[in-house]
């Protein structure tokens, strides 16, 4: 507006442009404008206004009702001086390295598997999805069973006679991180196999066949030339992947109730904990806020690359 | 003539669907060679056997003297551009021309001096820092067949490349093609629907259908002296006036359907003919007189045009002989109109006779 209004005066036979140009804003298009109405309103009040609502009070000593009074830092200080916090953040972190190295590696060499034109695709395909249809709830519960000692595989492999045999997982605290990234893993590589198995299905033919005459072996086909050509799937199964470890809850719930002690405990989980469980919504405000600000480093860069201003690709 | 790529009986099915029937074809070196056919005949299906993207069922390729049938795609001293560019999007111009000889190994120096050559004869040079993105289809198609020219070989393969420009970009790209093949004096082989494309480039055409040659010859045979109905048929546009009848090698004539007789004296027969037979008459439309120039042929009728269409260069017209729908062509000067009588004639020397049931040349 400022360039427009500038424009203008330097050049005044132009003026008659202004109303044209606010004409432009408001009635063009107009019924496609009101037709978004609604979704805008609902964007602005459900996601901007809410999370701004839990921002703002995260700023106050709101007990189990947001009432309380403004308080500047003080949450934040606590929530960084809190071993339980800093720990489950920790936790986290280690869940979410492992858990994204593991399902986009996994999920895409699984992809290349099933690209090499096998036979039964289908059969596998809806086998290896299928955990994704399930809710982080079943899975846990079930694979609470698998890693039990008492009633699991090493129960199994106990009773074939490999007594000194160990998969206990989920009750040595050193461990219980890794028993959560394996049922993350299972029920969550089908689902990055299958954005992965698009990608590659969606690369044209002949590209292969130009790699082949020029001599260049399958794997770097795959690692110089396709998955480069694959960047736009990547980048989003990255981004679904990487906020879905973020807000990891259910899934601790089940298996481990962030147990043994704190050892497999979550932010999400803290959060869910001083909010409801112990009536400081707060701190729980405050934590909550910790994992927007994540959730926003992660997505605005993708944002900014996928949405972006438009360069060389 | 030394042999560049010979075939010998090469059969590919997929599963139950025979794609390639024991098809042979021998090219000279630096010959230039066009597999013309309709959508789905196996051109391209030919032409990745040659280069060893497909496994073949049964039969041999050789390629420079060497049994290549089961080598690897790039030891087979082939380069193939294809009807997508098929260019590596995200790497720029250069590192499209140099990727596959910087797998090899090959050292620096010599990539940058092949790269060089290449961008210096398809005049890419100023695009060498681009990425594909940012070229036209024309130039794509370019940097297409530099990435084949890097890899200094003696056989070009070609699958469609000019399908995807448009008309103009077309014509210029073909011209180009065909000095390139003046340049470099490769083999080549190149897949095209496209018969200008084919009667243009070509050294000889081969015509395929369902998966079988049915001709392998120069341009001017393919157009004068088809082999077969099929050829007739498929080239020339707009094709060929075909006349059902009898052939009567008694009398030298042919006698159409409707009882038109046709003098065959001048006709120069493949084979000897005994007894009559049924045939079928092909005269080319722009084989067919009229006016003055029909009177000294063996052939004249009166007939009225039904519908002209004037196409630039020249005039399409209409009419009927022995009940059949047929066209000719005429100058762009001469002023004929719809309804007007018309003398025409034409000379069978110039034309075709296939045998009604074998469809072959007689
Ligand atoms: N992978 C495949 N499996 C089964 N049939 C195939 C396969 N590839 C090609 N075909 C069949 O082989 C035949 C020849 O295909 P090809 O691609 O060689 O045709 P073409 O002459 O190149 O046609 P176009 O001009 O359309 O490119 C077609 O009938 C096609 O359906
Ligand atoms: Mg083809």
């Amino acid at each position: 507006m400022a360039e427009a209004t500038l424009a203008a005066q330097s050049k005044p036979e132009e003026i008659s442009t202004r109303p044209s140009l606010l004409h432009n804003i408001f009635l063009r298009n107009l019924s496609a404008k009101i037709a978004a109405l609604p979704m805008v309103l609902t964007v602005l009040v459900v996601f901007v206004g809410c999370s701004a609502w839990s921002v703002i009070y995260s700023f106050t000593n709101s007990g189990s009702l947001p009432s309380g009074k403004f308080v500047g830092f003080a949450q934040y200080e606590r929530l960084f001086k809190t071993a339980r916090f800093v720990g489950s953040a920790e936790n986290l972190a280690l869940y979410g390295v492992l858990s994204l190295v593991f399902t986009m590696v996994v999920g895409f060499l699984l992809a290349v598997l099933m690209d090499q034109k096998i036979r039964f695709e289908n059969t596998f395909r809806t086998v290896l999805l299928y955990p994704f249809a399930l809710s982080f709830i079943v899975t846990g519960l079930v694979w609470q069973w698998i890693m039990n000692p008492n009633y699991g595989i090493q129960k199994v492999a106990f009773d074939l006679g490999f007594t000194n045999f160990r998969f206990d997982l989920l009750t040595n605290s050193d461990t219980v991180i890794y028993g959560l990234v394996i049922a993350g893993l299972w029920q969550g590589t089908g689902f990055v196999m299958v954005l992965m198995l698009a990608g590659l299905r969606s690369i044209d033919e002949e590209i292969w066949k130009a790699a082949r005459i020029d001599g260049i072996p399958a794997w770097r086909t795959y690692l110089q030339i396709v998955i480069p050509m694959m960047r736009g799937v990547v980048i989003t199964t990255l981004v679904i992947v990487g906020s879905g470890i973020v807000r990891l809850y259910d899934l601790v719930v089940a298996l481990t109730q962030g147990g043994p002690g704190f050892a497999s405990d979550v932010p999400a989980k803290y959060v869910y904990d001083y909010m409801f469980a112990r009536g400081n919504l707060g701190q729980g405000l405050a934590a909550s806020t910790m994992m927007l600000v994540t959730v926003l480093i992660i997505l605005i860069p993708w944002a900014y690359i996928e949405f972006g201003p438009k360069k060389n690709k | 003539m030394e042999s560049s790529v010979s075939i010998r009986d090469l059969s590919l099915d997929f599963g139950s669907v025979k794609v390639l029937q024991s098809l042979d074809l021998e090219v000279a070196k630096g010959e230039f060679i066009v597999l013309l056919g309709p959508s789905g005949c196996g051109k391209s299906t030919l032409l990745n056997c040659i280069a060893g993207l497909l496994d073949v069922s049964e039969g041999q390729i050789f390629i420079g003297g060497k049994n290549v049938t089961w080598a690897e795609p790039k030891d087979r001293g082939i380069g193939m551009v294809f009807q997508s560019y098929a260019l590596y999007p995200q790497m720029t111009v250069e590192r499209n021309l140099s990727f596959g000889l910087r797998v090899s190994g090959m050292p620096k120096a010599e990539i940058e001096q092949r790269v060089n050559r290449a961008a210096e004869i398809l005049q890419i040079q100023p695009l060498l820092g681009r990425k594909p993105a940012n070229l036209s289809g024309g130039q794509r198609q370019r940097v297409a067949i530099g990435r084949a020219l890097v890899r200094d070989v003696d056989v070009f393969l070609f699958d469609e490349p000019l399908s995807n420009l448009d008309a103009k970009l077309r014509s210029d790209l073909r011209v180009e093609i065909k000095r390139l093949h003046h340049r470099l004096k490769n083999t080549m082989i190149y897949v095209t629907h496209d018969q200008i494309e084919a009667l243009t480039l070509a050294d000889r055409i081969a015509i395929m259908k369902n998966g079988t040659i049915q001709q392998l010859a120069d341009p001017h045979t393919i157009y004068n002296r088809p082999v077969n109905l099929y050829v007739a048929g498929f080239i020339g546009s707009p094709s060929m006036n075909f006349l059902e009848g009898t052939l009567n090698p008694a009398n030298q004539t042919f006698v159409a359907d409707d009882g038109t007789v046709v003098p065959v004296g001048t006709y120069a027969f493949e084979t000897p003919v005994s007894g009559s037979t049924k045939a079928v008459l092909g005269v080319r439309p722009e084989h067919i007189l009229i006016g003055e120039d029909a009177k000294s042929k063996p052939f004249t009728q009166e007939v009225e045009i039904e519908i002209v269409e004037p196409m630039g260069s020249d005039t399409l017209a209409w009419t009927k002989i022995a009940g059949k729908a047929v066209t000719f062509r005429c100058d762009s000067d001469v002023v004929i109109t719809s309804g007007q009588k018309i003398l025409i004639g034409f000379d069978p020397a110039r034309g075709s006779i296939f045998n009604a049931e074998t469809t072959n040349r007689i």
